[in-house]
């Protein structure tokens, strides 16, 4: 992994932003899994999302109390923050196209879900 | 994992569940630091059981306790809570309850490649480690199996799940919801495989009856009876069938019937303290009339008495006793004397059980009147009332409470067939019949048996009159065309029968 996580806000107020995704990333632990999710999720989103995205990663055995929040159930989980609705995806996304279906990135085919 | 379960003559560590009988059919609740399943339909009671133990756990056991709910938001737990009293609150601030609620939504979420869920051990973790509980309540997890599609994650995951709550050592209460030929919808039966309860909810002409049933418990012995239980005011109940036993001592101790005459017919001094006595016989014989004697005279000794109505109200009672001169209202509001009136269809039998067992226990009478038993019987099937009513008898004795059952015979019924099968639980069984002799209706009575004394075999006539029941002396029996026994030493059905020729 080149990458390391922690987010720096790109574009600087993206909370007003509707151009900025935030994301974020749950995981627990430096688990194969994550580590897959987080560089699939990168590699989506700079091929995607270019430039207006923020990604944070919480490692939720640093901080348990944020899954309730988030009613965070699986690991790997992705949210969506913003744009809303918020958008979950769980999984390591090692499927790209379903990630982009599920962040609305792109439209799901015949009618799915 | 399996050490524990060896079952090698070591005792199974066992954690009280509070719930009133559910401890005694268990031999001590549920296995300390195990899963436990508890399935049953929807309206079954398994939540409420599950908050009972969890909430019992912080109020009585001092143990700290994690509710983890998939289906009810924590608002509505909470205000399940409530609305058993407990303030749900006050127990969170004071870091003895932690809520969480679980939704998942198929519908909000998107699956794509390899998951776990880890997430949801280390909410539960979080809770249990805020509070520092030993008890929890996963309620009720197969939720997921809807919010889910992977089906073969979530079972190796709930695998684990189990195993490590049990690697923790919680007293884990797990609900779910009873399949059509399993016992959960989903299977979960084939996880948790320590302690089984099914809760069933029954409804049979028109009165719902609810059960619970230890369908395994491993490593502990446990009643594999159905147990009636009830949903009251104050949580579950389980009624225990036989857990009295036999074991209340026999008084040599007697009490007054309230009639002179009956006391002579009865050695001379009434009835055993702490016996069970049946009065029977057909409509308008004076069944209430003994009934009320018994009850007002030992009221009038200073004795608690609680008298059970399932007929008539309590002022027709108090109405028609004044009548004949028994002054029931001068009892009741001295405080000795409390009545009770209930209509024996407004519920199920164990609830009326359960009613009066609440009753029982909080006015701690020393005398009891059910009037009549046969009413309160209509409110189920042959085989549960003699249950019931096995339970009923069970708890008076082992309080030591004299209790006074009538019963109605219908008439055209062999006078002495209870058609219950009441009468081997009665030590003292007084028969009432009416007889027409002479263009007038007479009444007899007849002490039909009274184990432990010896008691009249007599028939004797008796009236009611303005000063209560008065049994006619034998001058007047010997004009009268009744039995012709002669000595009163006649035992059996002859007397009767010889009543019944007296008719023709």
């Amino acid at each position: 992994m080149k990458r390391r996580p922690p987010s720096p806000p790109k574009g600087g107020d993206e909370g007003n932003n509707p151009d900025v995704w935030n994301l974020r990333l749950y995981v627990a632990g430096q688990t194969p899994k994550s580590a897959r999710a987080i560089s699939n999720l990168r590699k989506i989103c700079d091929e995607h999302l270019a430039g207006r995205y923020s990604i944070e990663v919480i490692d939720l055995l640093k901080d348990p109390h944020l899954a309730r929040g988030d009613q965070i159930l699986a690991i790997p989980t992705l949210v969506r923050r913003l744009p809303e609705p918020i958008k979950k995806i769980i999984g390591d996304l090692s499927n790209s196209e379903r990630v982009l279906i599920g962040l609305d990135l792109r439209a799901a085919p015949k009618g799915a879900r | 994992m399996k050490r524990g379960s060896s079952n090698g003559g070591v005792p199974l560590a066992k954690t009280p569940t509070g719930v009133p009988g559910f401890d005694d059919i268990t031999g001590g609740g549920l296995p300390t630091g195990r899963p436990t399943l508890v399935c049953g339909g929807a309206g079954s009671g398994k939540t409420l059981l599950g908050m009972s133990v969890i909430l019992n756990g912080i109020l009585k056991f001092r143990e700290p306790g994690v509710i983890m709910t998939f289906e009810e938001t924590a608002e509505e737990l909470a205000q399940n809570v409530r609305s058993l009293g407990f303030d749900v609150d006050d127990l969170i601030a004071q870091k003895k309850l932690a809520i969480d609620y679980v939704h998942v939504d198929r519908s909000e979420i998107e699956e794509t490649g390899e998951y776990d869920l880890e997430a949801l051990f280390v909410r539960i973790e979080h809770a249990v480690a805020s509070v520092g509980a030993r008890r929890l309540m996963l309620d009720t997890i197969e939720s997921l199996f809807g919010g889910l599609s992977n089906d073969s994650i979530l079972r190796a995951e709930l695998r684990r799940l189990f195993r490590w709550l049990k690697e923790r050592k919680l007293t884990t209460i797990i609900t779910g919801e009873r399949g059509a030929n399993t016992l959960t919808r989903h299977g979960l039966e084939e996880y948790v495989s320590d302690a089984v309860i099914v809760l069933d909810h029954r409804v049979q002409e028109q009165i719902s009856t609810r059960r619970l049933r230890i369908v395994k418990y491993r490593g502990s012995a446990h009643g594999t009876n159905e147990y009636p239980f009830l949903i009251g005011a104050d949580g579950i109940a389980v009624e225990p069938v036989t857990a009295v036993g036999l074991q209340h001592k026999a008084s040599r101790q007697r009490i007054s019937t309230g009639v002179r005459e009956l006391d002579q017919m009865l050695g001379g001094k009434g009835y055993f303290v702490g016996s069970s006595i049946l009065i029977t016989g057909t409509s308008g014989t004076g069944k209430t009339s003994l009934a009320a004697h018994f009850a007002e005279a030992a009221a009038r000794r200073g004795q608690r008495c609680l008298y059970f109505i399932f007929e008539e109200s309590a002022s027709q009672i108090t109405r028609n006793m004044g009548s004949i001169g028994i002054d029931v209202d001068a009892q009741i509001r001295a405080g000795r004397l409390r009545l009770h009136a209930a209509r024996p269809t407004h519920f199920g039998l164990e609830e009326h059980l359960a009613a009066m067992r609440r009753l029982i226990e909080e006015y701690r009478p020393e005398v009891v009147v059910i009037d009549p038993l046969s009413n309160l019987l209509s409110a189920g099937e042959l085989r549960e009332v003699n249950v019931m009513l096995l339970r009923l008898v069970d708890l008076l004795k082992s309080r030591g409470v004299t209790a006074l059952f009538t019963t109605l015979t219908p008439s055209g019924v062999a006078e002495e067939q209870t058609e219950l099968g009441v009468s081997s639980l009665m030590d003292t069984w007084v028969l009432l019949s009416t007889s027409e002799v002479d263009g007038e209706r007479r009444r007899y009575l007849y002490v039909l048996k009274s184990r432990g004394m010896a008691h009249s075999q007599q028939l004797r006539e008796y009236t009611l009159t303005s000063s209560g029941v008065r049994l006619l002396d034998f001058q007047h029996r010997a004009t009268s065309p009744a039995p012709a026994s002669g000595n009163g030493t006649a035992s059996g059905t002859a007397p009767l029968a010889a009543a019944r020729r007296a008719r023709r």
